[in-house]
């Protein structure tokens, strides 16, 4: 379920498997071929990237070129179809191909924008939360507790309805939004570090707090971080994509996957396709997304306990 | 257990407290109703006088103050656009959605125990890759885009189920299916790993050794011990199924609290959003709290904190 932002923690619980003593060769193997998943997946992954950097050079139409007379025109392998349009076309003519290509820009950056601000304000949070404990620690993980009770979508839904729809404003809601989940594992990652030997000797040494923090604690964690990171880029993309589908994210007529689905849906009787291929983009986008965190996570730490 | 019950409740006012404030804030502090009241070519002194009319001139404590102590006897206001109050707004519209959430959660359980069980009991076997697969994908794939599609196939190429609306049981039949699909994969690897762990435990081996039935122990022994971490996830997770059922709702205009959220958005009608918001996170708070104490019941190893 892509809702959450809880989830991908949940995900990563879930997939924890009982540690054994010593790997077997199947496990390796079996870790191995992830690994191999986890590569593919990145290679097709940095091509939509790519494809969406170099939109104006790979599209092969406008996607802003309005043509009434090839208006709802199907995708090239069917009856009605021109390899001009390999896609087809949406309702007042535009090519639904390079619309696609150009709409990959917004979910992108609106998904590495607000992960980098949400992953900054709750690294911050859980640091300060673990590290300094009692007072500091109870009102951090209220907050975190309020945030994860309240669902994410209708909290971005209604300070987008407040703020209006911008790409900035989305970017800031959703990155304000997505916190809580990486104070949480930071904050636990946190208290067992502090415990930890290195880091008394750093103390009896008389270093200041914020050099034990971000010289001898945050490298520690970048790893967890990093595969949380990743695994959210995908839940931002997707909480995009339905924020732009209600008409309350990107307005028309620039291009997002999610106002496109949202136009899409409206032709859905006769046009499938207007709404089935900017739905295949997020999906293919946010499971390679997927399937790269959970390489990552295996090929970083095989017993990362997130 | 009256301690953990205390601590429960205390933990459940803060969030409370936290969420009201959270929604005063939205509207508040992030936008000024009065702009949003009047039209734009309102002069200076209009909006000094509808300002002093709605109390908006004085501090933001006293205005909190009088939001919440009105709040708490179910007075969130008139709607600004149907002249009705916000609470009996809500509250109408609440049945359905809850019917939805709980439809959801069932087709997920039906989807998510059988499979989950089936993989742990086969582990590394081609059914538990290909279960693991689905789940992957399951996880990548917006929910607005599958619920689409769901109406594409079913509704509007095979013509056998209603794509819209709510009275009958084939109303039920696509929404459930589409938030259950989303719920169930997250579930399924939990049930999954909870086998596992559990099949792993010394009491099983006595099982085995007593002559117990295969399915006897797998039932009786494993599932009723796997189900803890699984109801405690679920009921952890009751709030992003809300999220869920939140875009379900919008795709298949189901007459849910939901679905008025986001009409009221669009009218800028923020009494009703704020009622909105605030009982949807009400009912999800009740519902974790009801779970956890479930848990407490079940797990005796929570409640004392062993």
């Amino acid at each position: 379920m892509k809702t959450a932002s809880a989830e991908n923690k949940l995900d990563l619980v879930a997939r924890r498997e009982p540690v054994r003593a010593g790997r077997t060769e199947g496990a390796t193997l079996r870790s191995l071929g992830r690994l191999r998943w986890g590569l593919a997946a990145g290679a097709l992954l940095l091509l939509i990237v790519a494809s969406a950097v170099f939109a104006p050079w790979v599209a092969p139409h406008d996607p802003l070129a309005v043509n009434i007379r090839h208006r709802l025109a199907a995708p090239a392998w069917m009856e009605g179809g021109a390899t001009a349009h390999l896609l087809g076309t949406d309702q007042v003519g535009r090519d639904l191909l390079s619309r696609m290509i150009f709409g990959g820009r917004v979910s992108l950056v609106v998904g590495v924008a607000a992960v980098l601000l949400s992953s900054s304000i709750g690294v911050l949070l859980g640091l300060a939360a673990g590290y300094f404990g009692r007072r500091t620690d109870w009102t951090i993980m209220t907050l975190v507790n309020v945030m994860l009770t309240f669902p994410f979508v209708l909290l971005a839904l209604a300070v987008i309805a407040v703020l209006g729809p911008s790409l900035i404003n989305m970017i800031i809601v959703l990155g304000v939004a997505g916190w809580p989940i990486y104070a949480r594992v930071v904050r636990a990652e946190t208290m067992a570090i502090r415990e930890r030997e290195f880091v008394m000797a750093g103390r009896a040494l008389g270093m200041s707090h914020v050099r034990i923090i971000f010289r001898q604690i945050v490298p520690n964690l970048v790893s967890a971080i990093v595969v949380i990171a990743t695994l959210q880029v995908a839940q931002v993309i997707i909480l995009e994509s339905f924020l732009s589908f209600l008409g309350l994210g990107i307005q028309p007529p620039t291009p997002a996957w999610g106002n496109m689905l949202g136009e899409g849906r409206v032709y859905m009787l006769n046009s499938w396709w207007i709404a089935t291929f900017p739905g295949l983009a997020i999906f293919v986008t946010t499971l390679m997304i997927n399937l790269m965190g959970n390489a990552l996570r295996d090929w970083l730490d095989p017993h990362m306990k997130l | 257990m009256r301690s953990y019950i205390s601590r429960q409740l205390i933990q459940l006012v803060v969030v409370v407290f936290g969420i009201s404030l959270l929604a005063f804030a939205i509207l508040h502090v992030l936008g000024d109703p009065v702009l949003l009241l009047l039209p734009q070519n309102a002069g200076k002194e209009e909006f000094e006088r509808y300002r002093h009319l709605l109390g908006l001139d004085q501090p933001l404590y006293v205005q909190y103050w009088k939001f919440v102590s009105k709040a708490v006897l179910g007075d969130f206001g008139k709607s600004w656009y149907a002249d009705t109050p916000a609470f009996r707004l809500v509250i109408e519209r609440m049945p359905p959605t809850i019917y939805l959430t709980l439809a959801g959660l069932l087709v997920a359980l039906l989807i998510a125990l059988p499979l989950g069980i089936l993989a742990a009991l086969k582990r590394h076997s081609w059914v538990d890759s290909l279960c693991t697969a689905v789940a992957v994908a399951g996880q990548a794939a917006p929910l607005f885009w599958l619920g689409i599609m769901l109406i594409i196939v079913f509704a509007v190429r095979l013509k056998a189920l209603p794509a819209s609306g709510y009275g009958t049981w084939q109303h039920f039949l696509l929404p459930s299916f589409c938030l259950g699909a989303a719920l169930a994969p997250i579930t399924m690897r939990l049930v999954r790993s909870g086998v596992i762990e559990v099949m792993n435990m010394e009491f099983i081996k006595t099982a085995r050794a007593k002559g117990v039935a295969e399915p006897v122990v797998v039932i009786k022994h494993a599932f009723r011990n796997a189900c803890i971490p699984v109801i405690t996830v679920l009921g952890l997770q009751f709030g992003q199924l809300l999220g869920g059922a939140i875009i379900t709702e919008t795709v298949f205009a189901w007459p849910g609290v939901a679905t008025l959220t986001v009409e009221s958005i669009r009218n800028q009608d923020f009494p009703v959003v704020q009622c909105a918001v605030i009982l949807l996170a009400l009912v999800i708070v009740a519902v974790n709290l009801v779970v956890d104490l479930v848990v407490a019941v079940i797990d005796p190893r929570i409640r004392t904190g062993a």
